[in-house]
């Protein structure tokens, strides 16, 4: 079982690392964290901030990008191709197995990713602050946070894949995101209503992904520290919320007719 | 030369050329459109929104608002602007957006306080500014030091400005001075002596090329102040003795009232126009308030580029 996995899992990655878009990518995303460097420049006083701003930012969401837009395809080009059919009744590999592997792979090249971006955002902090310091370590702390959202939204576009078109599964994987960045809100919301209403929105703004507590970028900007207690619930409800949602997959795919 | 190396050559001087062409089209647009970065245009108007807008990463926003609010400040000011009609709501998005940006408060206050052109000559902006700052980031001593200045010197109210800086001097870390000034301030508010002891504390305090420049400028109109009242005073005093006004310097001179023609701190000689004291330079001494030709309000001289007050620890 492990075998087949990492097999599912790298072969993924392989597979990602070959496409050019993704190359371009952590090009551009390289090039925006250097032009934040001149962009700091022109912003009175807060060189440093701009840059952490823009680096972080440029980091999370050309990954969510790089997610969705490999994501929603991992299981349909496979259709398409008609090599999954072959993958699943020639190879002794389970439907659950194909699914997971194929999300492994895709976090295992989101985490290259963000690190190869990484290198480059520390490099401009260190060029700006002539140097890294002790509180320098808060900025991990974001990064590891935008790796949470990355693996949250590779499993969502993942199952919108299983069952959706690409151009759909990306409508809603791209909606997802945007709604969960207002979850907190829409808790907030939901104390207004009353009755049906307040259960409904309670329970809507419970299910979508809590996005909004993973972007501190504008508080380890300011130097303030992310409370550990924050991370290890952070952890924990990401590895809940993935398993959620790739159970979902997996009995979305275990459904349906492949022939 | 192959054939495909002269079809590469050809395609690629191609290229070159319609880039060149396109980039000279890009500056003869912008020629046309020279006045649409100075558009006193907001687009959103509700900070409310644009939150939301940002999906989250507010600080990156409000980072190009900041740099918006620079670039829309440097570029009225370079204009010689009367109004800035977006400075305050846009600061307002800024720190909606990053309530935490202590720049955005700090400079952005004293953009909107200075006089036009200098500024936006909207010193009550500034100071609810500084104290939504101050409600934001209440451990910043800082904020209050510039909100003290903001009611000392632009609002000319020492009472508030005591009380900013009696409200700075208990938060941790804060310049020690800060107790003195809301003391020296509440005991004599507005004495020339209490804004001589400030200004020289400020010198004494920074390394700041341009800081220490505007503190001893400050410092220079305050001893002009100062001086022009002492003068002013010898004048009345001939004036009522005599039944007349002086004729000049050397009356006071061979009265024992002066040893010599008084001068001022930039070597030229104090005039004496109709019994009354003032400068002869008053554009050197763009912050007096005595000594100032007839019809002349105090800050209206073009001078120095207003005041920074930052201070160093």
């Amino acid at each position: 079982m492990i075998g087949r996995l990492t097999a599912i899992a790298f072969n993924t990655f392989r597979e990602a690392v070959r496409d050019r878009v993704l190359y371009n990518l952590i090009l551009f995303a390289l090039l925006i964290v250097g032009s934040s460097v001149l962009f700091g420049q022109i912003s009175l006083e807060i060189n440093r901030i701009v840059l952490i701003n823009l680096g972080l930012t440029a980091i999370s969401l050309f990954g969510i990008v790089i997610a969705i837009f490999i994501g929603i395809g991992l299981v349909s080009k496979e259709i398409e191709k008609r090599t999954l059919y072959t993958l699943l009744a020639a190879r002794p590999v389970r439907r659950w197995e194909f699914i997971t592997g194929k999300f492994l792979g895709l976090v295992m090249t989101l985490t290259v990713n963000a690190l190869l971006m990484s290198v480059g955002f520390f490099a401009a902090v260190m060029y700006v602050s002539h140097g890294l310091g002790r509180g320098d370590l808060q900025l991990v702390t974001a990064i590891y946070f935008i790796l949470l959202q990355f693996v949250m939204i590779t499993a969502l576009a993942l199952l919108f894949s299983t069952f959706s078109t690409p151009v759909f599964s990306s409508i809603f994987a791209f909606a997802i995101f945007a709604v969960g960045t207002f979850a907190e809100d829409l808790r907030g919301f939901s104390h207004m209503a009353s009755g049906a209403t307040r259960w409904m929105m309670s329970g809507a703004s419970y299910l979508v992904p809590n996005f909004a507590a993973l972007n501190v970028i504008t508080q380890v900007a300011h130097d303030t520290a992310v409370e550990p207690k924050l991370i290890l619930l952070n952890t924990v409800y990401v590895l809940v919320y993935t398993a959620a949602v790739l159970t979902a997959s997996v009995w979305i795919f275990e459904r349906r007719n492949l022939k | 030369m192959t054939r495909d190396l002269q079809v590469q050559t050809i395609y690629g001087l191609l290229l070159a050329g319609l880039l060149t062409a396109s980039a000279v089209l890009v500056r003869q647009v912008d020629r046309v459109r020279s006045d649409e970065p100075l558009r006193e245009v907001l687009y959103i108007p509700s900070p409310a929104v644009v939150k939301r807008m940002s999906l989250g990463y507010s600080g990156l926003l409000a980072d190009i608002y900041w740099t918006r609010v620079v670039q829309y400040f440097g570029t009225k000011h370079r204009a010689n602007a009367k109004e800035y009609l977006i400075l305050e709501p846009l600061l307002t998005m800024t720190t909606a957006l990053d309530p935490k940006l202590l720049p955005a408060y700090e400079f952005g206050s004293v953009f909107l306080a200075q006089k036009p052109p200098e500024g936006a000559g909207n010193p009550l902006a500034a100071a609810r500014l500084v104290e939504q700052g101050i409600a934001a980031n209440p451990q910043s001593w800082r904020l209050y030091y510039d909100l003290g200045f903001i009611y000392w010197l632009e609002l000319k109210d020492p009472a508030k400005a005591a009380d900013a800086f009696d409200r700075g001097s208990k938060v941790p870390g804060a310049h020690p001075w800060m107790r003195v000034m809301a003391a020296a301030l509440a005991a004599h508010a507005g004495e020339t002596e209490t804004a001589i002891y400030m200004w020289t504390n400020i010198l004494n305090s920074t390394e700041d090329v341009e800081l220490r420049a505007n503190g001893q400028n400050r410092l220079r109109c305050l001893r002009v102040d100062s001086e022009v009242k002492l003068l002013q005073d010898r004048v009345d005093d001939f004036t009522q003795q005599n039944r007349r006004l002086p004729s000049g310097w050397e009356e006071l001179i061979s009265s024992s009232r002066l040893r010599r023609v008084p001068l001022d701190p930039k070597g030229y000689a104090y005039q004496l126009v109709g019994g009354r004291v003032q400068v002869a330079r008053p554009g050197l001494f763009p912050f007096i308030t005595r000594g100032l030709p007839p019809g002349q309000e105090p800050g209206d001289m073009p001078g120095e580029k207003g005041f920074k007050v930052t201070a160093t620890q």
